[in-house]
Parts: C-alpha cells; sequence; structure tokens
C-alpha cells in the first residue's frame, strides 16, 4: 500500500479534523459559531492595535488571563501554551505508529528535517520528548511517526494508548538536520531504525531532491518503517533505495559505502540513527576530509546518566560542587556556600524548589529519580532530592 | 514560543531576605531516642506521654508507609480531578459574572452572588491553597504549579507560601513560633499572655473574618511585627517590606478594580446594573471571607488540640513532628460538599499530617489514619461544623480575659477588672 505525502494529507482531511471538532458542537453549529465569535476576540486581543482591549480583558479575569478561561473551551484556537489535538493515528510496524497532530494556531510550520517536542501527560505526569516531524510544511497538520522504544514511558503511550482528540503540548518546531537553501544537492541518506523519520520528512517535502541515495537499516524487512512508501519512491525513480536487514546481513559497516554507492564523497549526507552509527559516520567523514558536507541528527539519550551523588552546577550563581548522593542537595549547596531558597527541610513546604535544568536527582524519601534535559525545567524540592548524577540547577 | 519553566518566584523573592532558622533534618532523623517533651508554663502533660520511643517511630514508620502507598497510585485519575475542579470553578465564576451582567433582577442577583461566592471559595481552598502547597507539583504542568500559581485573595502567593507552608505548616502549634495561634489578635490558648486588648477579642474575630483576605495578606507582611521594630529595621528589611507592602496594595488595586469597577461598569452598559454587580461582589466577597475563616479557625483552634512549647521541638524527630501534626489539628465531619468546599480542609489532620499530598486523597486516607489513632490511642479531634464553631468561640470568650478569671470575675466583678489593668500597666 502506497502512503505518499498528498495521501496522508488528503487522509487526515477533512474527516479527522471534522472528528476533531464534535466534542465542541461540531462545524457549523451554534458552538462553531462561538468558537469563531471566540477566536475574533482572541485575535483582537492578541494585535498590536488592540493591547488595550487585551489589557482591559486582563483587568477583567485577574489574577488569571483571559486565555485560562477561554483556552478551557477552545484549547487550539486561544491560549499561551501552544498545544495540538491528535486527529489520526495510523500503524506503521509492529512497533511504529503515525500520530495526526492539529497544531493550535501559534504553530509556524516546520522545516523538513526539524523535529518538535511533545509534552505528553503520562499517568498524569507530563513528560516532553523530541520526534522528527514526518509530514511536509503545513500550518494546520504535522504528523509525527513514533517507535516503542523498551521500557519506554512516553513512546509506549503515544503508540498503544493516544487516541485521537486527545490534546498534547507543543513546541515550535527546530533543528538543523535540514537541506540547506539554494539548489537541490545530490543527496545520501544513511539512516538506521526510527533515524529514518527525519529522511521521510525531507523526502516527502522535497520533490525537487532529484538525485538521492537512500541506505537504511532495519532488523528485518517488515520492521522498516515507511517500508511500502520507500519501496514505491524507490519504484517510481525518485530514491535509490538500499535496504540493509541486519539480523540476516548484519550491521552496516560505513567502509561498505565505497562498494554501495561509489559517488558518496560527491554527496552531502544526512545520518540518522543510534549514537554508534553517528559516532561512526562522524569519523568515517572526517577521516575522509568531508565533514562539512555531513549533517548528523543526535537526539539525546532518554535518561540522564545516574548514579550515586555528581558534579552540580548552579547557574545563577555560577557554583560548581560535587554533592554526595545521601545528602539533601541543599544541604551540601549550601555547606558549598551557595545561596539557597530554603524553608522546612523536610519536603512539605515546597519553599525550596528551583528547575532542574538538566541532569538526574533521586528522591530520598522514596528513592524515585527524576531527571530533566535541556528545555524541561523540572522543578525540584533540594530538601529532599540528592543528584543522582551530573545536574544542572537554576539557582 | 518556548516553554520555559516556570520561575520560582517565592524562593529567589525570599531567600536572602528571609533566611528560616536552620532546623534540623527531620527528614533523616527517624529514630527517637528520648521523647523531646518539654512542658508549657501551665504545666500540661505530654498528650503522647504514653508512647515510648520505639512506638514512635513504629508510628512514623507506618505513616510514611501510608504516604508513600497514595504516592504509588497517584496517576492520571488524580490529575483529571484537579483539571476538573479548575474547569468547573472557571466555568462557574465566567458564568455567574455574566449573570451578574443584568444584576439589577433580582433572580439574577441572587443567582450570580450565589455561583460567585462558590467559585471564589473553590478558588481559594479546593484548588489555590491545595496547589500553593506543591500538592499538584508532581503533573509538572508549569500552569498548575506552587511556583507559578496566583490567587484570587489579597494576600500574593509569595508571601502567603512564606508564613503558611514554611512557618506554619513547620511549627504547627508551637507557641511563640506558630503565628497562626490566633494569628497575633486573638489568645486562643492558656498559655499565651494575656493584655487588656484580648478583652475585646469576640469583636476581634467576627471583624478579622469579615476583612479575612486582607487580614491574611497583613499578616502575611508581619505588619505587626514590622511595627513593633521600628526604628530598628536593617535596610535590607525596609526594602523587603516596602517591596511586599507593594506587591499586596497592587494586587489589592487590581481586585478592587475588577470587582468594583470594571464589572459593574460593564453591567452599566449593558443593562444599567451598576449598583447591584458592586453589591453582589461585595457579598460574594464577604461570603467567601466569612467562610474561608470559618473553615481555618475550626483546623487549629477547638477544644481538644494540643499545643507545644518552643523548647519541645528542639532535636524532635521524624515521629515527633508527626506527633505534633496529629494532635495540633482538628477536623471537621460532613459529606463530600462540605469537603470540596473546604479545601478538604475538613481533612485538617491529614492535611498536616501529609501537606503534600492531593487533596482528593485525604477523605480515602481517613479511616486508616483514624485506625492508626486508635490503636496509638491518641484523641482523633473530629466534629460538625456548628459543634467546632461552637467550641472555637468558647475559647475565644474564656481567653479573653487572664486564666482563671472568669471565676474571680464572678466572685468579685470590679475589683478584679481593676487588679488586671493595674497589674498590666505596672508590667509595662
Amino acid at each position: 500500500m502506497l502512503h505518499s505525502v498528498p495521501a496522508l494529507l488528503r487522509r487526515s482531511s477533512p474527516a479527522p479534523l471534522d472528528r476533531s471538532t464534535d466534542d465542541l458542537g461540531g462545524p457549523g453549529g451554534p458552538r462553531a459559531l462561538a468558537r469563531a465569535g471566540l477566536r475574533g476576540v482572541a485575535q483582537l486581543a492578541r494585535s498590536e492595535r488592540f493591547a488595550t482591549v487585551g489589557r482591559l480583558a486582563g483587568a477583567l479575569t485577574t489574577p488569571l488571563l483571559p486565555a485560562d478561561y477561554l483556552g478551557l473551551v477552545a484549547p487550539l484556537t486561544l491560549g499561551a501554551d501552544l498545544k495540538g489535538r491528535i486527529i489520526g493515528r495510523r500503524a506503521e510496524t509492529a512497533d511504529a505508529t503515525t500520530l495526526l497532530i492539529r497544531p493550535g494556531r501559534g504553530w509556524r510550520p516546520h522545516t523538513p528535517g526539524q523535529y518538535v517536542r511533545l509534552g505528553v501527560d503520562v499517568d498524569g505526569v507530563r513528560h516532553w520528548r523530541a520526534y522528527s516531524v514526518t509530514s511536509r510544511p503545513a500550518p494546520d497538520l504535522l504528523a509525527v511517526t513514533v517507535k516503542r522504544i523498551a521500557g519506554g514511558k512516553v513512546s509506549g503511550h503515544l503508540v498503544d494508548a493516544a487516541r485521537p482528540g486527545q490534546l498534547v503540548m507543543l513546541d515550535q518546531a527546530t533543528g538543523d538536520f535540514v537541506v540547506p537553501d539554494g539548489p537541490p544537492p545530490s543527496a545520501l541518506f544513511v539512516t538506521a531504525g526510527s533515524g529514518i523519520t527525519p529522511v521521510m520528512g525531507i523526502l516527502r517535502s522535497r520533490p525537487d531532491l532529484a538525485d538521492v541515495v537512500l541506505v537504511h537499516s532495519a532488523p528485518r524487512r517488515v520492521d522498516v518503517v515507511f517500508g511500502p512508501e520507500l519501496r514505491a519512491l524507490a519504484a517510481a525513480g525518485r530514491v535509490r533505495l538500499i535496504e540493509r536487514h541486519t539480523d540476516t546481513d548484519g550491521l552496516l559497516h560505513l567502509a561498505e559505502l565505497d562498494a554501495l554507492v561509489p559517488d558518496w564523497r560527491a554527496r552531502q549526507a544526512w545520518v540518522c540513527g543510534p549514537a554508534g552509527l553517528l559516532d561512526a559516520a562522524e569519523s568515517h567523514w572526517d577521516t575522509a576530509g568531508l565533514g562539512e558536507v555531513l549533517h548528523v541528527e543526535r537526539f539525546r539519550p532518554v535518561v540522564a546518566a545516574t548514579g550515586e551523588g555528581g558534579h552540580v552546577s548552579l547557574a545563577r550563581q555560577g557554583l560548581e560542587l560535587d554533592a554526595e548522593g545521601d545528602r539533601p542537595l541543599l544541604d551540601s549547596a549550601e555547606d558549598a556556600g551557595a545561596l539557597m531558597p530554603s524553608g522546612c527541610r523536610m519536603g512539605i513546604c515546597f519553599g525550596c524548589a528551583v528547575p532542574l535544568t538538566f541532569g538526574a536527582v533521586r528522591d530520598l524519601r522514596t528513592g524515585e529519580l527524576t531527571t530533566a534535559e535541556p528545555g524541561d525545567g523540572v522543578v525540584i524540592q533540594t530538601c529532599i532530592t540528592a543528584p543522582a548524577g551530573p545536574c544542572e540547577i537554576d539557582a | 514560543m518556548t516553554l520555559t519553566a516556570p520561575t520560582p518566584t517565592t524562593s529567589t523573592d525570599h531567600a536572602p531576605a528571609r533566611p528560616t532558622t536552620r532546623t534540623p533534618a527531620r527528614l533523616t532523623a527517624t529514630h527517637t531516642e528520648v521523647r523531646h517533651f518539654v512542658p508549657k508554663p501551665s504545666g500540661d502533660p505530654d498528650p503522647a506521654g504514653h508512647l515510648s520511643p520505639a512506638q514512635i517511630d513504629a508510628l512514623a514508620a507506618e505513616l510514611d508507609g501510608l504516604r508513600d502507598e497514595v504516592l504509588a497510585t497517584r496517576g492520571a485519575a488524580d490529575a483529571a480531578y484537579i483539571r476538573r475542579i479548575i474547569a468547573v470553578q472557571r466555568g462557574l465564576e465566567a458564568g455567574s459574572r455574566l449573570v451578574l451582567l443584568f444584576s439589577k433582577h433580582k433572580g439574577a442577583w441572587v443567582v450570580g452572588t450565589a455561583g460567585l461566592s462558590v467559585a471564589k471559595i473553590l478558588e481559594n481552598m479546593e484548588i489555590g491553597h491545595n496547589v500553593m502547597h506543591g500538592q499538584w507539583d508532581w503533573m509538572r504542568d508549569p500552569k498548575i504549579h506552587s511556583t507559578a500559581w496566583e490567587w484570587d485573595n489579597a494576600s500574593p502567593s509569595s508571601q502567603w507560601k512564606h508564613s503558611h507552608n514554611q512557618i506554619h505548616h513547620t511549627f504547627t502549634n508551637v507557641l511563640g513560633r506558630d503565628n497562626d495561634l490566633g494569628y497575633g489578635i486573638l489568645r486562643v490558648d492558656e498559655d499565651q499572655r494575656w493584655h487588656p486588648v484580648y478583652l475585646a477579642q469576640p469583636v476581634w474575630n467576627v471583624l478579622n473574618a469579615v476583612v479575612f483576605q486582607y487580614s491574611i495578606a497583613l499578616y502575611d507582611l508581619e505588619l505587626a511585627r514590622y511595627l513593633k521594630r521600628r526604628g530598628r529595621h536593617t535596610d535590607a528589611e525596609r526594602e523587603r517590606f516596602r517591596r511586599d507592602a507593594l506587591g499586596v496594595a497592587r494586587k489589592t488595586g487590581r481586585h478592587v478594580l475588577r470587582d468594583y469597577v470594571l464589572h459593574p461598569l460593564a453591567s452599566a452598559l449593558v443593562s444599567g446594573s451598576t449598583r447591584s454587580t458592586m453589591t453582589a461582589n461585595l457579598t460574594a466577597n464577604l461570603a467567601r471571607n466569612l467562610w474561608t475563616n470559618a473553615v481555618i479557625i475550626c483546623g487549629h483552634f477547638p477544644e481538644g488540640v494540643a499545643t507545644f512549647s518552643k523548647a519541645s521541638i528542639e532535636d524532635e524527630t521524624r515521629g515527633e513532628w508527626y506527633l505534633r501534626q496529629m494532635l495540633g489539628s482538628a477536623n471537621i465531619s460532613g459529606g463530600p460538599a462540605l469537603h470540596l468546599m473546604s479545601g478538604n480542609l475538613s481533612h485538617q489532620i491529614e492535611h498536616h499530617m501529609f501537606p503534600d499530598l492531593p487533596s482528593n486523597r485525604y477523605a480515602q486516607i481517613a479511616p486508616r489514619v483514624r485506625e492508626i489513632f486508635a490503636r496509638y490511642d491518641l484523641p482523633y479531634a473530629t466534629g460538625p461544623m456548628p459543634v467546632q464553631l461552637a467550641s472555637v468561640w468558647a475559647k475565644v470568650f474564656r481567653y479573653s480575659l487572664p486564666n482563671g478569671a472568669w471565676d474571680d470575675l464572678r466572685a468579685q466583678p470590679v475589683p478584679t477588672l481593676a487588679r488586671w489593668v493595674r497589674d498590666r500597666l505596672r508590667r509595662r
């Protein structure tokens, strides 16, 4: 079965878009009219000319913002936080699923190859994860393809449990794993596993890429995400597809490129996959003196390195210290001369809460691990947590 | 739009200016060698005197276990609960304010005022108080987070969190440390020193309830303490006070503008209901003040609630901290509506034992907690709201006079009064 990009978009609209409005009364109904009205009010409130209107509305709703009320009625139209609604899903392989998401009005269409961070509530707790956008850039639709990671909280939830209608938090798309401006280059994509996702986004969006070689690795033929679509593209002559089934053929060694893609040196290269592949690619292209034509997409490991105690940096105070794993971080930091907010020193008052911007800490009461990646800003209580690895704290 | 971590306003605002006294880490002090109890001047015996140190530690372990049980099952249903309450509250508030646009019609006034009162109560109690406690921080939703929440109350959240979460919840019912014991205007314990000003405390109690949101703001500002130290302030103290006072003034200004100018103005434009909208908003604020005050004085002042001397918390262990929370709080018995409208502070005992557990879980663990009280032979102070309120009022009257004074007064009214005033003046 063929899933070309237009098909992807056609399948998702208009039916799934309508479905997402069912809970609001359906299109054309009185609630849709009300929603259109709200949208108008919101636009008015946002525009510079009517800043006074916004201030007035704010004065009517203080201490909340008008968006706090309106966001409950029309989460995608209004509100300060960018959200998206899942409007459709499609299984790609046994453990990969594509989610179609209708983003809120603040969404700026991505550049093909970029990723988007999704904030997903799993068991009531918000987690942020980055996924490559696999659809073509559009103001009202984006698709991500999620592969289930063994033991992965978020990927498991998205693949198995997420259903149309559900809201997710969105960040604007970002990343520089993109085809540069200018005339389309001859391209080589080397991907493995879910590393195909940003490349699929590029292939779907850039029909002008005429000279493309794709070397993709997956354990077996059935595990190839977008397998049918890639093979269709190959059959149509858009790409030269080299599938590597590692269960039978073994892992790809980049030295094999000379045989597989004899002109690989003459191509701009994009590599996305496990860290081992990326490291190998960087040294392979560097050795050839071609480091500048290589683009890699490196997703951070899901769990920060954990251990007992760790090096802590307090970003605002510019202070560094080594903290033990069995003492509250608050005590360690204070002993190192840091000025820390504090309160009850027993975990009940939240007076010591500061954002953990990177790293892992352990709750001394439960042993539970909390990890943060840049941008997460998970707020932790320093009086009841100890570092479980290197940490960066916004204090 | 980028997502940024909520700025922890409380912590950074107050950390340098308001250092909290370094106290022993009750988190780790799980072993009780000897009971650290020092009687108050009145000499009341240890209400937990029948427990051995080993029993106190066993109690702590059992309560930690109960806490862990709740934490292990905390999840999507709890998150859905608070989001539902927030949605209902906002819908009710917006709906009530819309109805009040036509408040010159009696029916609209009654419906809108009732709705707005309930919305304001929900906002302050089940949502504001509990979110600012950090009960929902685990969801990692930057919108429903203790470091980001601002409530519809004159006291800015940063100041309230300091005096409530840090002082009151850590030093619960410790004479001289927990200012919530009478808020500095009421004498509710025989070990609080008498002053002639307390003669009128039944009046103060009513006035306090009527303007409760403003008295909380002044109280969180530590106005009384600031005035008492006049002339001896450091520059930092002065600066902090100025900033905090400005925060209260600004917030109060915004709320007054909202409730008494803008919404009445909107009503004027829609239906000429200016005055009736003003009275409706005034009534809703008053209803919220009276209700929240009633719930809160029922939490620590009724008969049967213990208070503690300053010395008894030195080297206090985790088990002893639990004991103080258990013996220093009182519940209000009633149905689900009462629990919701009181922000589940009708489970004040459970709340003080586990201040950071989601409020919707207190009712669930209450029977277990009660069973533990019974097993350790500890008094579980609870009763219907009228009974608890009457009990508080009895204390307000009793302690308006010096200890033992009601008896003297009955016997020799005039000489007794004269003697107290004379004694008081001489002591100054």
